[in-house]
């Protein structure tokens, strides 16, 4: 009986010692109903630059349900020009509240790598514009649920500029009933040109630690 | 016409006899490519070694990799994400369901053998050798199918009164009007160096014969474009030629007139009699090699001597090691599935953007095409839905499976966004234009969105020209022990014969790597 126990101290260490360096011991296995998310954000939601689909590994579960509403109730993904959230919207209108509020767990629980941030952009001038940003974001651009406001970091940086773009010309945060939408699409006019988007992006992606 | 020279002139007169204009269409539609040369797959036997292979997909590639490994000593697995084998090789009959994102259609035809829907590959030309090859040898019988009928109409809501008109009137006016502007211009001579006696006698002699003019160079219509009455039991009286310009003006020139002549599409095509997945049924019943269904591929790592694919299946994680994978994983997915490739092998998968196709089946509860003596073929419109195609098989029985829209690449997506009851109720709509009463017919359809199928999300992926020269053969070639697989590792992307011709190239490779492996083991024994 001593030497079971021993043996299984042993297996104990040698697994809290292993290293997470292998992919397959970082994989999330999604709930049946929502490997479909995986088909297009990735495994482990990584996201997929190819479909555009961002990366949504960790995201807060009170934002991810807050957006599949947003989607559902057409929000999102209704403006003519908003092709790829034309895409997802039929995804998250066949989803149930209790699916809605399954689906943000699951977001919620997975894990991957912080994606690598490959834009042209000017961190100073970007730390200056985000200080309109931060009065909701949080200084350290990680939220602030009260005011419904997501954390930015671990996003992608093309689906950040694409966002606040959409913001700018008004395909998202459109709808009277929105008013945190309306209330972004307003503050994104501080950010003149497409240069000064790419610096706000370069700064806030310069405060995530994977 | 001053400034043409007697040699660019014959040139002409060839594009219109060929197809010079027409091959500079379908090379722009990416629709041309020469299919591989005909090669003879004699892979090294390896009962004794018995490598093992993972396959990620069981659509043509995949189930041909498996069919051809096996037989030699190879030891497969194919891995399927969806609940289906078979890619985008699909007929839909009673009772199926559609895989599609976001909606959940059922086939509602009837419970009958003869209603179906190739909503994925309807037609093989004969010089398509690969896929023909494996029809003959999986003994799928085929048959005719009816692709250009010059019976069938083109339809342009903005021509003719938005009337339809028959194409073999268009071809025939078409052909009269281009051949009468030759016929006076060869007649007069208008060339800076002029024609001799006899290439203008030959000239004159030719371009009477190709649009049927009368003996003075007119074109006053023709027997070809059909009589507009008579013909039998009385006198036939000939159709009025139509307006130049209005012919001119409607698009089927653009798109029907010449598609018709494209290689791909050059008669006679074949389809496998009772639906295009027999040819998956064929593999289905003459492979050992196991297919595991309902498994999504979560890693794939190189190994130095192997490769370690992880996929999920039923909730559980489960891991192969094999010598060697091959992938007809979209490859507008890899991004998203972790991996150790090289950067410069994962920018070259980058560069394999998705493509969109839609097809839209209707079940007509009358064959009232028929009627209109309209047996197989297609229909153009310049509406959305693009086509309509007529069944070529249970002729004059009671009812029939139309093609109700087939729209391509950009114009998929204005379908993608409909729910599937506002597409039937569009392809409807415009169906009436071409047919009187044409929706009083429809009891049931489906629509395949193959931009929105789950596990695909795409179909016809492409590459940019500057991309192809690129980062193509790269993608052709093996990284590590990882194969990239299927028609989008070919020039006849959305064709099962790039499917086949890509399997058969990366087996190839295999075949001489596990060659020249073996000889250096014998040389070390």
């Amino acid at each position: 009986m001593k030497r079971i126990y021993f043996l299984k101290i042993i297996i104990i260490c040698a697994l809290l010692s292993a290293p997470i360096a292998s992919a397959q011991e970082t994989l999330t296995i999604p709930p049946d109903e929502f490997i479909y998310c995986t088909v297009c954000h990735g495994i482990n939601l990584m996201g997929n630059k190819s479909l555009e689909a961002p990366r949504l590994s960790q995201m807060s579960a009170w934002y991810v349900e807050q957006q599949l509403y947003s989607f559902k109730n057409g929000w999102r993904g209704t403006h003519a020009e908003d092709i790829v959230g034309m895409e997802m919207r039929p995804m998250a209108s066949i989803l149930s509240n209790e699916q809605i509020s399954q689906a943000a767990k699951f977001v919620n629980k997975t894990r991957s790598p912080i994606p690598i941030v490959n834009i042209e952009g000017d961190e100073e001038t970007g730390k200056k514009l985000f200080q309109t940003c931060s009065v909701c974001h949080a200084e350290n651009a990680q939220g602030n649920e009260l005011l419904r406001a997501p954390t930015l970091t671990g996003l992608n940086d093309w689906y950040l500029i694409a966002q606040l773009k959409n913001y700018k010309k008004g395909i998202r945060g459109n709808n009277s009933e929105n008013i945190y939408g309306l209330q972004m699409q307003t503050v994104t006019h501080v950010l003149e040109d497409d240069q000064a988007i790419n610096d706000v992006v370069k700064y806030i992606l310069t405060m995530q630690t994977n | 016409m001053k400034n043409l020279s007697r040699r660019n002139f014959l040139n002409l007169v060839g594009a219109a006899g060929g197809s010079s204009a027409i091959y500079n269409t379908s090379l722009a539609m990416g629709l041309l490519q020469e299919t591989s040369p005909i090669t003879k797959l004699e892979l090294k036997n390896v009962t004794r070694k018995k490598p093992s292979i993972a396959i990620l997909g069981a659509g043509i590639s995949g189930l041909t990799i498996a069919y051809e490994l096996e037989r030699v000593g190879y030891e497969c697995t194919i891995i399927e994400a969806s609940h289906r084998i078979g890619g985008r090789n699909l007929t839909v009959r009673h009772g199926d369901k559609i895989d599609e994102m976001g909606y959940n259609q059922v086939c509602h035809f009837d419970d009958d053998p003869d209603m179906y829907f190739n909503a994925g590959p309807s037609r093989v030309p004969g010089h398509h050798h690969h896929t023909m090859h494996y029809f003959k040898i999986l003994n799928i019988p085929l048959q005719v199918k009816a692709n250009v009928n010059r019976t069938a109409y083109t339809h342009d809501t903005n021509q003719f009164e938005g009337k339809p008109m028959r194409i073999g009137e268009y071809i025939a006016d078409a052909r009269g009007f281009m051949s009468e502007l030759l016929w006076k211009a060869v007649d007069k001579n208008v060339f800076d160096q002029p024609l001799s006696e006899e290439d203008k006698e030959k000239m004159l002699e030719f371009t009477k014969i190709y649009g049927d003019l009368d003996k003075n160079g007119d074109y006053k219509g023709t027997r070809r474009a059909g009589y507009a009455s008579g013909g039998n039991i009385s006198p036939g009286i000939l159709k009025k030629p139509k307006n130049l310009s209005a012919l001119l003006d409607s698009k089927f020139w653009r798109g029907g007139l010449s598609g018709s002549e494209l290689h791909d599409w050059a008669e006679p095509l074949f389809e496998a009699v009772g639906g295009m997945d027999n040819l998956i049924k064929g593999f289905i019943n003459n492979l050992k090699t196991p297919i595991v269904l309902n498994s999504q591929v979560q890693s794939i790592q190189l190994k130095n001597n192997s490769v370690d694919v992880i996929y999920n299946r039923k909730g559980k994680r489960k891991k192969l090691n094999v010598d060697y994978c091959f992938n007809s994983i979209p490859a507008h997915f890899m991004a998203g599935i972790p991996n150790n490739f090289s950067k410069e092998y994962k920018k070259a998968l980058l560069s394999l953007q998705k493509g969109n196709f839609f097809k839209l089946g209707l079940q007509m509860s009358e064959r009232f095409w028929e009627k209109d003596f309209i047996y197989g073929g297609i229909t153009h419109t310049n509406q959305r839905i693009n086509q309509i195609w007529y069944p070529s098989y249970g002729i004059h029985s009671k009812k029939g499976v139309l093609l109700g829209a087939y729209a391509f690449f950009g114009q998929s997506k204005f379908f993608e966004r409909m729910t599937p009851e506002e597409r039937i109720q569009y392809a409807a709509d415009c169906g009436d234009k071409v047919h009187p009463n044409y929706s009083s017919y429809i009891e049931a359809g489906v629509s395949i969105p193959w931009g929105r199928m789950k596990h695909l999300m795409g179909c016809g992926s492409t590459m940019t020209p500057e991309d192809r020269n690129q980062y193509f053969a790269q993608l052709q070639a093996p990284e590590g022990r990882h194969y990239m697989v299927g028609d989008q590792i070919s020039y006849h992307s959305s064709w099962q014969e790039g499917a086949f011709a890509s399997a058969e190239y990366a087996m190839m490779d295999l075949d001489k790597r596990i060659r020249s492996e073996m000889t250096q083991k014998e040389k070390a024994s």
